[in-house]
């Protein structure tokens, strides 16, 4: 059996923004795959055995022998290893720069963008401007373009799907506005786009299934974030 | 808020970039003697054979206009100029050298296999993170508890990454098999720190006992000709820490009369 044919798993959990980016990816590819969720109260065998040193989601199991955990390096995987289109660009520079704003969201929007959500009062402000900032930083990349790679979903759309989805989720279940109305409208038009693709749709998660998941865990997350901030 | 520039656009200094120009591709990196970061690039690109013009950015002074054009998000050293386009951050550099100068003189550092190389990025993912991070809490801690819990850290992080040689080098002597590899070169970027780090403690953080692989790795990788074409004066940054500490010292004392 060649190896593209081996069977994938995608072990993930309900919720995971991380483990989206690799739905997606795969959905890009066509790659059928069988979805594991976690409990990550009460960890598997399966995720304990494949990610060892952060038993952590999302790890993609590929045939028998091959278990690669990390968002941003299955996804690199899933593109090297599987035909169909393109995630990463063709061009080593573009590549570079994919991986740059890749990097960026991860480093410097993420942690800013889900604290001000579990933060309250002068902390959250912080937290807000920074991820406002880093926004408008994003916003302009996307610089007239239908996606962050051009016509077609690339590596930087998938790095920061969780704005097209997760952003109109937090601010509902928070009751907090981290962007207002008509701020940021391409990223606003991208996010449509975006969500309306052939293939993210197959894997959207529910709507009102997540913002129900993050009401009912709202101090569970305050609480990782206080313990954050302590440290 | 500050005119924003796409990373790669350094249309200005076009013709002072071109007025250096060599022959062919044109390659400068803007870097930082005491930086990681920076080593990690430079070992890329003395692994690689690849000659460049290298810029030294003042450690304490004023970051320079080339650097703030260069990279205008970070403001962050390394960044690499090839034919006046910037790349930055250290990982996403030496994968572009990697897959931009390739050929029999220039052997991949990557390896071939889509798996073999996730499962290198993976480490190298690590190493930033917990390495970086365990390694800066020992340096920065605020308390010498904090920095004890730092450096009992740093040895974790050892005993995981003994586990990772054990399994990828499969007995030969480097991440990346009979070479120097995208790992050895990830990890490589810190040997100057755990060498300062070892004369000022007077211990080993590769410790033989513990981590025999990783203590031998230490030995061979630095006894390269192409490390030690880059390595910085490893003299100079145990003063350079030694500084660092007595200002930190002072600073602490200076809050505690105030207080």
């Amino acid at each position: 059996m060649s190896s593209q044919a081996q069977p994938v798993k995608l072990i993930s959990a309900f919720g995971s923004p991380f483990a989206y980016r690799v739905e997606v990816a795969l959905a890009l590819k066509g790659v059928p795959y069988e979805l594991v969720l976690e409990d990550l109260d009460n960890k598997s065998e399966l995720l304990l055995k494949h990610n060892p040193v952060h038993k952590a989601v999302p790890v993609l199991l590929h045939g028998d022998d091959r278990a690669v955990c990390e968002s941003f390096v299955i996804v690199e995987y899933v593109d090297e290893a599987f035909d169909g289109p393109r995630i990463l660009p063709a061009d080593p520079y573009d590549r570079a720069m994919a991986r740059f704003w890749a990097h960026f969201v991860e480093n410097k929007l993420s942690k800013p963008f889900w604290m001000s959500f579990w933060t309250e009062g002068e902390v959250r402000e912080g937290f807000a401007k920074e991820a406002r900032e880093n926004l408008a930083v994003l916003e302009a990349q996307l610089d007239g373009k239908r996606f962050f790679g051009g016509d077609s979903l690339g590596f930087l759309d998938i790095a920061a799907c969780a704005l097209a989805i997760w952003l109109d989720v937090m601010q509902e279940a928070h009751g907090f506005r981290l962007v207002g109305d008509g701020e940021f409208p391409a990223l606003r038009r991208w996010a449509k786009e975006y969500t309306a693709h052939e293939a993210v749709k197959k894997c959207l998660p529910d709507r009102d299934r997540l913002v129900a998941y993050f009401v009912t865990n709202a101090e569970k997350y305050k609480g990782i974030a206080r313990a954050a901030l302590q440290q | 808020m500050i005119p924003y520039l796409h990373p790669g656009t350094l249309n200005i200094y076009e013709p002072f970039v071109k007025a250096m120009a060599g022959e062919g591709d044109e390659l400068k990196l803007l870097g930082m003697w005491a930086s990681p970061f920076v080593l990690r690039t430079r070992l890329a690109l003395s692994f690689k054979g690849l000659s460049h013009d290298y810029i030294e950015e003042e450690i304490f002074g004023n970051k320079s206009k080339l650097l703030l054009m260069s990279n205008p998000v970070h403001k962050k050293v390394p960044v690499l100029i090839h034919n006046g386009k910037a790349i930055c951050e250290s990982q996403v550099i030496v994968q572009y050298i990697d897959e931009v100068f390739t050929g029999t003189d220039r052997p991949s550092l990557l390896p071939a296999n889509p798996y073999d190389r996730a499962v290198a990025r993976f480490w190298a993912t690590y190493i930033d993170d917990k390495l970086f991070t365990s390694f800066m809490t020992m340096i920065k801690g605020k308390t010498s508890e904090e920095k004890a819990e730092g450096r009992k850290q740093s040895f974790a992080v050892a005993e995981t990454l003994e586990g990772a040689l054990k399994e990828l080098s499969k007995g030969k002597p480097f991440f990346g098999g009979d070479n120097v590899g995208y790992l050895d070169i990830a990890l490589g970027g810190f040997v100057a720190w755990v060498h300062t780090g070892d004369i000022l403690s007077g211990s080993k953080q590769f410790d033989a006992n513990k981590t025999p692989l990783l203590a031998a790795w230490f030995e061979r990788f630095c006894a390269l000709d192409a490390t030690k074409a880059v390595m910085p004066d490893v003299e100079k940054l145990v003063d350079l820490s030694k500084m660092r500490q007595a200002r930190d010292d002072a600073a602490a004392a200076a809050v505690s009369q105030s207080s």
